[in-house]
């Protein structure tokens, strides 16, 4: 992206924290099947969110409701104060980037930049300077003459960008605005949207499947599943604390469990009982008891070895296990363990490519680890059919 | 867990979406163009269905008479005309089913009647819906009538109309029209067989073969598109009718009738089977054969366990594809048939010959049926094709095989020559004095003027109505196709368009032309001032050829991203400014492709205008028939090469045209 820095939307630029969009009780129905249920959400000024979820949860439709591209059936959007729940997209304020890009391929990149300028009154030659000024904005100058099948697909969607916020809109829609691209540039762009959505201070909503893509770029999350929303936070919230077992599942990688839980902090694995995070289920119901993989921690081989690295912070989530298998996987070891201790149930764990040539870890080995107790979570276990 | 348990809308009312001006426009132009096929399509063709129920018979008990004595007095008592009829028995039942234009002589129910005589009658209706006609004159009503006797036997009763049957059952009881169904469907299969057989040689000569000339082979095979179906029936009169060059050939047998039929029908439906069966080759897969090739199997066991299982839907789309256009072609049975009967060719008898309209719309209905049955099982394919195509398959390369490549080549020469040979014995005969007494060359046959069916106006029509057609067409087709694609909502009303846009393609020619006929030459219609003019013909020949048109638009519309709309719209710019900056310029290709295909077809058709052209709007096609008709073969097949080199400019100048505009609109195109 061009480091010039040009103060392209000066003029409605946000006054953070203000509720800028808000979705109220909102249904969404395709004949008999219902997409949305009952969504409620609230967007504020300047703030980059995204939809996030597996296909077919209803992120697309929110966002084409939003737009007015599909008005939903039941409640309201309102954007900046004013109600839009039944307006036509042209009489809403939005730019929209698509997966497809959509760029008209018989019109040079200028013309297309163009096209949401013309005829409102603009002059030309303000036209002309507008267009230098977006082509310059996503790093594209002297491209503007081309056609857009001469450009590559990364640079088509930037056009794409400049095309959406040419007129200054309050409200930046992307969907699945990456996942045409190459994974390289995919990563690249990522930062470029997000950078200029930070310059220009855009409410922007982004729609997509890809967790690392949510979690690198929104300032918060939505997650969604068969059309309700499971859990609004941010990045960090969601990961660390989520509030569902899918959404445990969804974002990152969570090893599954089942367990019981004999008290209000404790999950029970196989034989042994383990501290965790306080919870409300009662003795007897079915749980399933998660952890991440990166937060299982190694300490040294054989039982309470004095190999170990860290310091044990729990006795009782500590467990010795064998290592079954051994993945390499560039920046880090994924082990799958497996002990008499958790009942023989395969658990995976990631390992520092630091801490395997400590503790010179091998398939077939024994290794002590704990569960930290901070981050072992109880859900209930008829959820996991999600 | 936040799994919703209610799968089902909360009670409330509905959103109700505000419509911009956008939607507005658009839902203007669909109805706009919904109301032009339900004006063009749907209401005459329910007009001829009516027509074809509609029976009328005269009722004797409405009609009244009353007798005088010598001197002119009446005192005699009051008789109906049931009465009488049952005491003379004047008219048998036969006698008093009609047609609508009937008349029914009043005089026969007196034996004694002459129109000399100085006794008086006196006639009424009983009921005021009674009509009967003294010379000219309508009368209703049920005041009494008197006249002379000389005025009295130019009285006639008219006929009334009622619904019913009784028509079909006329129709099937009469051995000669039945016979036409089996000769219609006996000649359009084994006409279907063999051309299918054909097309396929040479279609999978050109696809897999390396022989030389294969453009050539290409261009040939498309020839017949050009002509009018009817123009392969004067050729081979020419070739083999009693004075024909190679009537030896016949053995006896006469070229006009079956033999006849079928060698025009496999002339004329060649070019549609061979297209629609090198797509289906051109979508195999490379690798299959490779595969076969791997697995040791013959080439003969690939050839049918590979490459006819890959063409099928090919193979039964084009059958059913020619079995249709046999089935409803009028021209050729025309020209050629003889004595041998033809549903299309009795609509025409009917109608032009015996006037009788109802019988006319009746053989429709049953020329409809076999029609309608080919051309779903068409749809039906051809769905079934799209889904083969969108599969990943690697393209087929034929390999060079002296043996085989000669092969072909000799096959495709025998298949050229036989398509050259046609159209070169036309212009042969055209430019001939008078075959086969003065072989001298001439321009005589040219002189169109000096012959019946309209001269060198109705080339002059034809061209106009083609350049028409194009024009109004395509833009009728291409905004129609583009709403119906790129509208949101409002979906009974695109369904509703979908089915009337597919609906033409099952519609025969003669029964449009016969249809439009019932519908616009009601005096009540508001339209009716366009019976008889060009208008008329421009709209029916747009209609005719309406489906193809659609289906090359749609998928062209298809192909465009669907989100520029959406774009568009938040771009806040309207509808029309996408449509003309984008989307027209984007599908110009299929635009031009539209526009030669309904310039072709309406220089070549003869079946649906037949009815419908009057004295100042005489067609060349309809004139080649005429004058065939009338005797004059030469000029006939004159006016039918006229209409082959102005399809060959007219695809010339088009490929040109074509070519200039891509490169300059489509620049995009290349990288």
């Amino acid at each position: 992206m061009s480091a010039v820095d040009i103060d392209v939307a000066a003029d409605n630029a946000p006054a953070p924290g203000q509720t800028f969009l808000k979705i109220e009780d909102l249904w969404k129905a395709f004949g008999s099947f219902v997409a949305l249920k009952d969504i409620s959400l609230e967007v504020n000024k300047g703030e980059f969110v995204c939809f996030l979820g597996p296909s077919g949860c209803g992120k697309t439709t929110l966002l084409r409701a939003i737009a007015g591209l599909d008005i939903q059936s039941r409640g309201s959007v309102s954007q900046d104060g004013k109600d839009v729940s039944n307006l036509p997209p042209s009489e809403r304020d939005f730019g929209i980037v698509f997966q497809s890009y959509a760029l008209f391929p018989n019109l040079t990149i200028e013309k297309n930049i163009a096209f949401g300028l013309e005829n409102t009154g603009v002059p030309k030659k303000e036209i002309t300077a507008r267009v230098d000024e977006l082509l310059e904005l996503v790093g594209l100058p002297d491209q503007g003459k081309k056609y857009p099948a001469q450009l590559s697909g990364g640079q088509q969607q930037r056009i794409a960008l400049a095309r959406a916020i040419a007129s200054k809109p309050g409200l930046l829609l992307l969907d699945e605005p990456l996942s045409a691209l190459d994974a390289k540039v995919r990563v690249s762009l990522r930062h470029e949207i997000k950078e200029l959505q930070r310059k220009l201070g855009v409410t922007t909503i982004m729609v997509t499947h890809d967790q690392e893509e949510g979690l690198s770029m929104g300032d918060r999350i939505v997650v969604m599943n068969h059309g309700v929303i499971e859990q609004i936070g941010t990045p960090t919230e969601i990961y660390r604390d989520p509030s569902s077992l899918f959404v445990a599942d969804f974002i990152g990688e969570m090893n599954q469990l089942d367990a019981k839980a004999p008290s209000k902090d404790t999950a029970m694995v196989g034989n042994t009982e383990f501290s965790c995070i306080q919870h409300d289920h009662s003795p007897d119901a079915p749980v399933i008891a998660t952890i991440r993989p990166e937060d299982i921690v190694p300490h040294g081989t054989g039982a309470r070895s004095p190999g170990a690295v860290d310091t044990i912070t729990s006795e009782q989530n500590t467990i010795d296990v064998d290592i079954v298998d051994m993945e390499f996987l560039g920046s880090y070891w994924r082990a799958g363990l497996s002990g008499e201790a958790l009942g023989n149930v395969r658990l995976v764990a990631n390992f520092s490519i630091n801490a395997i040539r400590r503790m010179e870890l091998a398939v077939g080995q024994r290794l002590s680890i704990e569960l930290a107790p901070n981050r072992l979570r109880v859900f209930p276990a008829n959820s996991k059919a999600n | 867990m936040s799994v919703a348990t209610q799968t089902e809308l909360p009670a409330g009312k509905a959103i109700k979406p505000k419509l911009g001006s956008d939607d507005w426009i658009m839902r203007g132009f669909i109805a706009m163009i919904a109301v032009y096929l339900v004006i063009a399509l749907a209401l005459p063709l329910y007009a001829m269905l009516s027509k074809s129920f509609a029976t009328y018979h005269y009722d004797l008990t409405q009609f009244e008479f009353q007798v005088s004595d010598e001197a002119g007095k009446f005192s005699g008592e009051v008789i109906a005309a049931q009465a009488l009829n049952e005491q003379t028995g004047a008219y048998g039942p036969d006698d008093l089913v009609a047609g609508s234009n009937g008349r029914l002589k009043v005089t026969a129910f007196f034996p004694k009647f002459s129109f000399r005589s100085p006794v008086r009658y006196k006639i009424r209706g009983s009921s005021s819906s009674a009509v009967y006609l003294i010379g000219s004159e309508r009368q209703t009503g049920t005041n009494w009538v008197e006249t002379d006797s000389n005025m009295f036997r130019r009285i006639v009763l008219r006929p009334i109309a009622s619904t019913g049957f009784s028509n079909f059952r006329t129709y099937f009881s009469t051995p000669s029209l039945v016979r036409s169904i089996n000769n219609s469907l006996l000649i359009s299969t084994i006409s279907t067989i063999i051309t299918v057989t054909l097309a396929f040689g040479f279609a999978y000569a050109l696809a897999r073969s390396c022989m030389r000339f294969k453009g050539v082979f290409r261009l040939l095979a498309m020839a017949p598109i050009l002509v009018p179906s009817l123009l392969p029936g004067i050729a081979l009169v020419y070739l083999f009718g009693n004075q024909g060059m190679l009537k030896s050939v016949m053995m006896g047998e006469s070229i006009y009738g079956p033999y006849g039929i079928v060698a025009g029908s496999v002339f004329f439906t060649f070019p549609h089977a061979m297209l629609i069966i090198t797509t289906a080759l051109a979508i195999s897969d490379a690798r299959l054969y490779e595969a076969a090739v791997t697995l040791r199997a013959s080439a003969w066991k690939t050839f049918w366990t590979v490459t006819i299982p890959g063409a099928r839907y090919g193979l039964i789309s084009a059958s059913f594809v020619v079995f249709n256009l046999v089935i409803t072609d009028f021209g050729l049975p025309k020209v050629i048939g003889g004595q041998y009967n033809m549903l299309a060719v009795d609509i025409y008898k009917q109608v032009i010959g015996q006037q009788n309209f109802e019988m006319g719309a009746v053989v429709s209905v049953v020329l409809l049926i076999p029609a309608m049955f080919a051309f779903g099982i068409d749809r039906f394919i051809q769905r079934k094709q799209v889904a083969l195509l969108s599969a990943r398959s690697v393209v087929y390369e034929p390999k060079p095989d002296k043996r085989f490549d000669w092969l072909c080549f000799a096959y495709c020469s025998l298949i050229a020559i036989f398509i050259a040979g046609i159209l070169i014995v036309c212009q042969y005969a055209a430019l001939i004095k008078f075959w086969p007494y003065d072989l001298s060359l001439s321009l005589n046959n040219y002189a169109f003027d000096l012959m019946d069916g309209g001269g060198w106006a109705a080339y002059r029509n034809s061209i106009k109505l083609a350049l028409l057609t194009a024009l109004f067409g395509t833009i009728v087709v291409f905004t129609g196709a583009y709403m119906v694609e790129k509208t949101q909502g409002f979906k009974t009303g695109r369904t509703l368009f979908q089915f009337l846009a597919m609906l033409p393609m099952a519609i025969p020619g003669m029964v449009l032309g016969l249809a439009y006929i019932f519908f616009f030459n009601n005096p009540d219609n508001p339209l009716h001032t366009i019976y008889g003019t060009m208008a008329i013909l421009v709209l029916c020949t747009v209609t005719h050829f309406y489906t193809v048109s659609h289906l090359t638009a749609a998928t062209a519309l298809k192909q465009m991203d669907n989100e520029f709309e959406s774009v568009s719209a938040s771009l806040k710019q309207p509808f029309y400014k996408l449509f003309v900056r984008v989307s027209v310029p984007v599908c110009l290709p299929a635009i031009l492709d539209i526009s030669i295909y309904l310039f072709v077809n309406a220089m070549t058709t003869v079946s649906a205008v037949v009815f419908l052209y009057s004295s100042g709007t005489a067609l060349a096609s309809v004139a080649v028939l005429n004058m065939d008709d009338a005797g004059d073969v030469a000029p006939a097949a004159a006016m039918g090469m006229m209409i082959f080199y102005t399809n060959v400019i007219a695809r010339t100048i088009h490929a040109l045209a074509s070519k200039g505009l891509i490169r300059h609109t489509q620049a995009w195109r290349t990288r």
